[in-house]
């Protein structure tokens, strides 16, 4: 469609967000990433069934430490989308970076040296959303 | 098996506060089953306590490590290598390992990271249910293989109280009452003449209230 | 006569027996109990003293049994097994007797979740058959459970509950013949609201000729209100208010729904004694017990008989 999305985010690929571990999420900000999203398709037209149904699970758990140990569960979050809404696709990528824009950078980095990147958002997206 | 739940992060973190270097312990058995302790649950909760520390800007250095089991001497021998470099063990396995191996470590201070809660089964993922109390008197041949200590919130004897309500128990409605369980088996394996037998006053002794237990076998040992 | 008590003398003449029970007070007025008392003691064959109910702690069964025995009442002491091991009870027991109470209710107990210690560990060393079956052995072998003779036997009439209105309902008379074959003497029952449910239950009594080998007691609740009747319905395990009891209490205004509550349990009364087998009622007037005089006296038992 060649719509243009902000240039922070990073794409992680996976078969099936069922795929995704809370490590992998816990283990994201750990490397510095700002924010996380999970981008996974409509309920009911996963692929693998369940895939998706467990990624949002796992979402909610993953942003429980998160809010827990003080990073913050908003970093955090899973949408719903399918290959076809390529306009969701941007809107939703928007929507993220105004929201981890507003809370600033992941709160380890004020203890780190400044080789870090800074406002990076990751996106851990199925294949075939891109 | 033996079922367990990780402690909240900010009790552990309290427990760590004073240290810079640990290790998280795991263990494989028992507590990898119900999603406590394994492998994976080692890796969330020191990404959890990393992430934690370092935002408060105190760094703490973690090391993971998953053991076979940490009820087997041989077993916890494995970390022996690298132990005293560091300054505690946060051992998430049930409580019999997190002694075990603060018995074989003693020289560090070894923390719980999980609340041992009882022996019990998978129902199905994600819920597990309390089955038996170690009495040591086996008693389920004369109920139905339905345990009246560990499923009767009262460990009644001898037939439901008056508390019990279509088929659930007075203390929970969501917890089936242990004596109806009983009476439906029992009826469906036609042997309800069973109840009519009082089942006689317990002897407690082989049961914790007795002190703290020990099995030997001599026909095992060298 | 294995005790003598007043209730026992009663029972055994066959006569309709009248028994009714006190709340002690949740301090150390031993007042209370004695207000209580001189309302219901002549109005009444026995009285019991209930044991921690519902686990909320109240000044205890046994102390509240021995002031309501120096008023001249023949009290009925609740024991229930939640609290004490079988070290305390047996012990209990013999201080009961010492103190001269004649009269025993063995139960279980309310699970500690109900009141208002619910991180107590519970006992239950013992359940309740277990608790009928010890005070028999003490008194009828003159036996500690250990084995060890006692000097100085307690006498003790016995007595355990039933409730035909819990689940599984099949099971509940099976759970009455256990207790009168470890020996329960009398039987004192849940309130009955719910008439015909309690007389098909008492079928299966007379089947088993349960009836004949154990003293049975109706137990009634008088209703305040119709907000008591809801929550009753609905919240306590093991009650059975028909909808008809509901129906009828919402027919009258709310200043007059206690006497219809009141006219409920005269009825129902006067029912337990046509039914074969109903050797007395239990009347258990909770927080109301300045009713009892007159309930007693609308369903025509007054005055109670004395014997010596």
């Amino acid at each position: 469609m060649r719509l243009s999305y902000p240039t922070n985010i990073k794409i992680i690929q996976v078969p099936c967000t069922g795929k995704v571990d809370v490590l992998y999420l816990l283990k994201a900000f750990q490397y510095g990433a700002d924010g996380v999203y999970v981008a996974g398709c409509m309920e009911g037209d996963c692929h693998f069934l369940t895939g998706n149904l467990r990624a949002r699970k796992r979402v909610e758990y993953a942003k429980k430490i998160l809010e827990e140990v003080g990073i913050g569960g908003e970093r955090l979050e899973m949408y719903n989308l399918s290959s076809a809404q390529g306009p969701r696709f941007v809107e939703i990528a928007t929507e993220m970076t105004e929201r981890i824009k507003k809370l600033g950078p992941n709160p380890i980095k004020a203890f780190r040296a400044p080789s870090v990147e800074n406002n990076k958002t990751i996106l851990i997206s199925e294949e075939k959303n891109r | 098996m033996i079922i367990g739940k990780g402690k909240p992060i900010p009790t552990i973190l309290k427990m760590i506060e004073n240290h810079t270097k640990i290790i998280v312990a795991g263990c494989r058995g028992c507590v990898t089953v119900c999603s406590a302790g394994g492998e994976k649950e080692v890796g969330i909760l020191s990404t959890a306590l990393a992430l934690a520390r370092e935002k408060e800007g105190k760094p703490v250095e973690i090391r993971e490590v998953t053991l076979e089991r940490q009820c087997d001497p041989e077993y916890l021998e494995t970390i022996r290598g690298f132990a005293d470099e560091y300054e505690a063990i946060v051992s998430i396995a049930c409580g019999a390992g997190v002694q075990f191996m603060a018995e074989k470590y003693r020289q560090i201070p070894v923390y719980p990271g999980i609340d041992t809660n009882f022996i019990g089964v998978t129902e199905r993922q994600g819920v597990w249910t309390e089955r038996c109390q170690a009495c040591g008197d086996c008693k389920l041949h004369l109920t139905g293989g339905i345990c009246p200590i560990s499923r009767c919130a009262k460990s009644l004897f001898n037939g439901p109280c008056g508390g019990s309500s279509k088929g659930k128990c007075e203390v929970n409605p969501e917890i089936d009452c242990g004596w109806q369980l009983i009476y439906d088996r029992l009826k469906e394996l036609n042997k309800l003449d069973q109840l009519e037998v009082i089942i006689p006053i317990n002897d407690w002794s082989t049961s914790r209230d007795g002190g703290p237990r020990k099995i030997i076998r001599e026909d095992l040992m060298l | 006569m294995t005790s003598g008590s007043r209730l026992e003398k009663i029972l055994a003449k066959g006569i309709f027996a009248v028994t009714s029970e006190c709340g002690p007070p949740r301090g150390a007025d031993p007042e209370v109990i004695r207000k209580k008392g001189m309302l219901i003691k002549d109005s009444v064959d026995a009285i019991n003293v209930t044991d921690n109910q519902t686990s909320v702690v109240r000044m205890s069964s046994l102390s509240s049994c021995v002031i309501l025995k120096q008023m001249g009442a023949d009290p009925v002491l609740q024991m229930v097994t939640r609290d004490r091991n079988r070290i305390a009870i047996q012990s209990d027991i013999l201080g009961a007797a010492a103190l001269g109470l004649n009269n025993i209710l063995c139960l279980s107990g309310d699970h500690q979740k109900f009141g208002d210690h619910a991180k107590a560990k519970n006992v239950y060393d013992l359940d309740s058959i277990h608790l009928i079956q010890t005070v028999k052995q003490m008194r009828d072998e003159g036996k500690f459970l250990g084995g060890d003779e006692i000097k100085g036997v307690p006498r003790l009439f016995i007595g355990a509950a039933a409730n035909p209105f819990a689940d599984p309902f099949e099971f509940r008379v099976i759970r009455l013949a256990k207790k009168v074959a470890a020996g329960a003497q009398f039987i004192q029952t849940q309130c009955i609201y719910n008439l015909d449910r309690f007389k098909r239950w008492m079928e299966l009594v007379r089947a088993r000729g349960l009836h004949e080998k154990v003293y049975l007691l109706g137990g009634v609740t008088p209703l305040k209100s119709l907000g008591m009747a809801n929550y009753m319905k609905k919240m306590v395990p093991g009650m059975d208010v028909p909808d008809e009891i509901i129906t009828r209490l919402k027919g009258v205004p709310k200043e007059k729904q206690a006497e219809e509550g009141i006219k409920i349990c005269v009825e129902t009364i006067q029912q337990l004694k046509e039914i074969e087998g109903v050797k007395g009622v239990h009347i258990m007037a909770i927080e109301w017990e300045e009713m009892v005089p007159r309930i007693v006296k609308e369903a025509g038992l007054l005055p109670r008989p004395q014997v010596e």
